[in-house]
């Protein structure tokens, strides 16, 4: 071709390849370790020492505390006794012994004894459940007894007629087949058939139903009125329920929140920002104090059930803004990729749209999830026996009066490992979801 | 000018033009708020036919071919597709989206669905087929595409050739009468550009309706029978490719071929 091609005259090309040598002694293991990550340089080394200080300073005070507890004491004057008599008076020693003395307490609250097989139970039910949803390696059809779990756990907590929530449930049945029905005429019309149906169903008929049924064929297990509930069963009622009930509520507000009809995006405005704009602590109050007035005179609408619906309605306000986030973060491209294939509104968005926008919105709802969790305390400011509420009764007895860090170590230990384990579900929820699809 | 398509032998024995009116635009109007976009468009398509319609960057080509399956709504005049008139009715709209396919500049596949799911999404949701049949008709259209071996991967891991190739083919699934591109090879690699041509030209030879929003002057010489110009909104200038290539009528066709053929 050109003349250059034959110019070059020192070419040079190699026979045989440089066998690998291992790198110098100060780049690998445990001193490269240390340098790179501890003492990189002096400010980092002095940061270094200044916080394993720090470490060994909290350590060294609430170690012994820890390390020294007494399990086995029946009051807090014996806890003491045995201090003295084993470690000394000036010793640190924590007295867990309150927790092995009362945590059937802690746990259930007052609910009767012999009954405690029923929360338990409802508890294992509550986590078999929740498997098919969890982990996709469930085989799907478990996820139709997963929707009859609330019902039995409904049953078992409060007990009475196994009718009551055996109708309810078919609540749902007569919605689908309402839905099924208008679903032929018009979207619009069989959505707003059904909410009207199903609402006046449970509203009017279902318990009388029940209740009629009932007493040609009774059947049920002793009444256990919500009243009795406490402790951390009554914080997993109150956690669960709501954060069940509010992530499809969240759902519907952020889609009517994102829609084009006026009306419905109005309401939705209204409705998430006068929920979210209120502490949750004044709706509880409204719940305990309020409703009652604006309810018909005589009904007895169960504290614990009306404390369930406004932290669902006070949680599904938070969950509607994530999921707004997710929606807006899609690409407008499959809105259109969508609806271009001929896709109706619900097509699009419970294929297309919602499964991008939810896997997006993860860490948000998982978060407010884990708030949530954690506000069902607030239910002692109106009255419930949750386990804070609970260390008052425990301290109103003589044996455990001034009894303070123990209890609330205990319990923050309950809230972390349940908070702990929504935190990791998520992360393993993303990273499955990011290898499926990238 | 792309050459992309010049060395390969067109067969012209099915790509015939019908009588029947597939698609018919009288004096449609449409504004974004106050900014008059498209002006007074009247286009007739005919079965078989092949339009590309050209013109500078804002000249609404796009939004025409987005109007024709309403992901834009046109304000006046009207639009008529199959002998289905696009008004606000929601179940006409449906309708005719399921008839009408459509290609985008950056192909729309579905990230969180396999390359086999969004070819059947479409047919098993809107025209209920039975999942097996719809999974077959998939496979028979991603053979078409030269793309059958990747079905069960995710649209991230193809390259953008395959990705609007599978766009194509998930839009053939729904058996649509007439398809539209709206730039399909703007966003791909030159060497990409090339593998979706020949699948348009594929599907040009077999008579598909088809009206191209592209800059492939190539593509348009060799498969068009009618190249619209548009500038401002409005249709400039019409033509048989050859004619329109070789003797362009407005001023503004003859600086717009200048620029684009010229360099």
């Amino acid at each position: 071709m050109s003349d250059t091609d034959s110019q070059v005259t020192n070419a040079y090309f190699r026979e045989t390849m440089l066998a690998q040598q291992t790198p110098p002694v100060t780049e690998t293991g445990a001193i490269k370790w240390l340098r790179e990550n501890l003492f990189p340089t002096w400010l980092n080394g002095i940061m270094t020492i200044v916080a394993l200080y720090a470490i060994w300073f909290i350590l060294s005070h609430i170690g012994p505390w820890f390390l020294n507890g007494i399990w086995d004491a029946q009051s807090l004057s014996e806890c003491r006794e045995i201090r003295d008599a084993t470690l000394g008076p000036d010793a640190s020693a924590a007295c867990f012994a309150v927790i092995s003395d009362r945590w059937q307490q802690l746990v259930f609250g007052f609910y009767p004894q012999s009954a405690y097989w029923r929360p338990t139970l409802a508890f294992f039910l509550m986590l078999a459940g929740l498997a098919p949803v969890l982990f996709g390696a469930i085989p799907r059809r478990w996820l139709t007894a997963s929707m009859l779990t609330p019902f039995v756990i409904y049953f078992l907590l409060w007990g009475g007629s196994v009718w009551v929530p055996a109708f309810i449930a078919l609540g749902f049945v007569v919605g689908g087949l309402t839905a099924r029905v208008l679903g032929r005429l018009n979207q619009m019309v069989a959505l707003i058939g059904t909410v009207l149906i199903v609402g006046l169903y449970w509203a009017f008929i279902a318990v009388p139903l029940a209740n009629a049924v009932h007493s040609i064929l009774p059947i049920g297990i002793m009444a256990i009125p919500s009243s009795e509930f406490g402790g951390f069963m009554l914080s997993v009622v109150i956690g669960m329920a709501a954060i069940i009930l509010s992530l499809p509520l969240g759902i519907v507000l952020a889609l009517a929140r994102a829609s084009d009809l006026f009306l419905v995006n109005k309401l939705a405005i209204g409705f998430i920002e006068i929920i979210r704009g209120v502490p949750l602590i004044v709706w509880l109050f409204t719940a305990s104090l309020l409703l009652n007035y604006f309810l018909p005179p005589g009904t007895n609408f169960d504290l614990t059930l009306r404390v369930i619906i406004m932290v669902t309605l006070f949680s599904a306000a938070y969950i509607a803004e994530v999921v707004r986030g997710g929606l807006a973060a899609v690409p407008k491209g499959q809105y259109e990729g969508a609806d271009s294939l001929g896709l109706d509104y619900w097509q699009s968005m419970r294929l297309i749209v919602l499964p991008q926008a939810l896997k997006i919105s993860i860490p948000g709802i998982v978060n407010t999830f884990i708030g949530l969790f954690k506000d069902t305390t607030l239910v002692v400011f109106i009255g419930l026996l949750d386990p804070l509420g609970l260390t008052n009764s425990i301290r109103a007895s003589t044996d455990w009066n001034g009894i303070y860090w123990e209890l609330y170590v205990f319990i923050g230990l309950m809230f972390f490992i349940a908070c702990y384990a929504m935190g990791r579900y998520s992360m393993y929820l993303e990273r499955k979801l990011q290898r499926e699809n990238r | 000018m792309s050459d992309t398509v010049q060395d390969r032998q067109i067969n012209r024995s099915q790509m015939q033009v019908s009588d029947e009116i597939a698609i018919d635009i009288t004096n449609m109007n449409k504004w974004y708020g106050t900014f008059h976009v498209l002006r007074d468009i009247n286009l007739t398509v005919q079965r078989g036919e092949r339009i590309v319609i050209c013109g500078p960057s804002g000249s609404g080509k796009s939004t025409l071919i987005r109007c024709i399956n309403r992901l834009e709504e046109h304000q006046k005049g009207t639009i008529m597709v199959e002998g289905t008139e696009l008004s606000s009715d929601l179940k006409n709209i449906d309708k005719i989206r399921s008839e009408v396919g459509m290609c985008f500049q950056h192909f729309n596949l579905f990230p969180h669905l396999t390359i086999l799911e969004n070819c059947t999404l479409a047919p098993i949701w809107v025209r209920k087929t039975p999942k097996k049949e719809a999974e077959a008709t998939a496979m028979h259209f991603l053979e078409k595409v030269k793309i059958p071996d990747q079905a069960l991967k995710y649209p991230g891991q193809l390259s953008g050739g395959q990705q609007q190739r599978v766009a194509i083919a998930r839009s053939l699934c729904m058996k649509p009468r007439i398809m539209l591109f709206d730039e399909p090879t703007s966003a791909l690699d030159p060497e990409m550009i090339k593998e979706v041509l020949d699948t348009m030209i594929e599907l040009a030879e077999e008579g598909m309706t088809m009206l191209c929003v592209t800059h492939e002057m190539g593509f348009a010489q060799a498969v068009a029978n009618r190249v619209i110009f548009m500038d401002q909104g409005q249709i400039v200038e019409q033509n048989e490719p050859k004619e329109f290539f070789n003797n362009p009528q407005s001023d503004r066709t003859k600086l717009f071929l200048s620029q684009i053929l010229g360099h």
